[in-house]
């Protein structure tokens, strides 16, 4: 399946997500600027993290501005998945794409460690390797993580299974609403999440308990 | 030319942690008695237009798609 990396000024994760991509779908994935008003043909879009515009304003509300987030929004509605990841989960956020905020961490301290999370959605276009359930080792580094929906909107994405990862087991970093850590839009194909999967998917990462959530958008998963 | 100020503020019932930091800081340089600190930002602004109807449809337009996240913030506008 053919992939595509979001580049955007201030983003620094696109190589580690171009890596990670490359690695588990063995081709690359073409790149994006953020200049640009049409995608190609591919079946999943990642935007990475970092710090697009400085995190200016609010985290990722600039670059939710852009014209490529358009063509982006385009596509998810045509049911292209699409991936945000750190800044890219705060891009989804205000660009509207994905219910919610995320706000500065509790502690107001940049936060860079392994949490656990648990699956919750393990029936997700991103989630199909794991088990529902399954504990996951991932790496966060971010300081706005912490999630904020209203009530209301949180509970009818807890009916509809849109809260796909909380952290565990006490490992939460953000102080973030339910523990949430990652989430789904309604129609299951955009997913965000604070957390970076693209740094543990290989024996010289410590693990790979992240490639699951690529081998099942890019429908690699092993039998 | 007009000039405005818009001022952002978090909604009720959304945490601010920023704000209750600084209200630690106050009560640790002696101010008792402050609660309910919370941080916004403020933007000043100068507009093209004399038109001050045109002028506060315009803010708030820029206010709803880009100066706050209604998500959490509450945003006022003043002409100056």
């Amino acid at each position: 399946m053919k992939s595509a990396v979001v580049q955007l000024p201030g983003l620094n994760r696109d190589r580690d997500m171009i890596a990670a991509l490359t690695r588990i779908s063995g081709q690359a994935p073409v790149t994006v600027w953020q200049t640009e008003t049409e995608i190609p043909d591919v079946d999943l879009i990642v935007i990475p993290g970092g710090f697009s515009y400085g995190d200016y304003l609010r985290c990722g509300a600039i670059a939710a501005r852009m014209p490529v987030m358009q063509a982006i929004r385009e596509k998810a509605a045509q049911g292209v998945k699409v991936l945000g990841v750190c800044n890219g989960f705060q891009i989804l956020v205000e660009a509207g794409m994905l219910p919610g905020a995320l706000m500065r961490n509790t502690s107001l301290k940049f936060v860079c460690r392994e949490v656990k999370l648990e699956v919750v959605n393990a029936e997700t276009d991103f989630t199909r390797a794991y088990a529902q359930g399954q504990i996951i080792r991932c790496p966060v580094a971010h300081h706005d993580g912490n999630y904020f929906v209203e009530a209301e909107t949180l509970k009818a994405m807890e009916d509809k299974g849109q809260v796909v990862f909380r952290y565990a087991e006490g490992t939460n970093p953000n102080g973030s609403m339910m523990d949430i850590a990652g989430v789904v839009n309604d129609a299951g194909n955009v997913l965000g999440m604070m957390p970076h999967p693209e740094n543990l998917i290989e024996a010289a990462h410590g693990g790979t308990d992240g490639r699951g959530i690529f081998a099942s958008a890019l429908d690699v998963i092993a039998a | 030319m007009i000039k405005a100020r818009v001022t952002v503020t978090l909604k009720n019932g959304v945490l601010d942690p920023q704000g209750k930091a600084i209200e630690g800081a106050l009560g640790s340089l002696g101010f008792e008695g402050v609660h309910q600190i919370r941080q916004g930002k403020v933007f000043d602004l100068e507009l093209d237009t004399s038109d001050r109807a045109k002028a506060e449809e315009d803010l708030k337009a820029m206010c709803e798609k880009l100066l706050a996240n209604t998500v959490i913030e509450n945003y006022s506008i003043a002409l100056l």
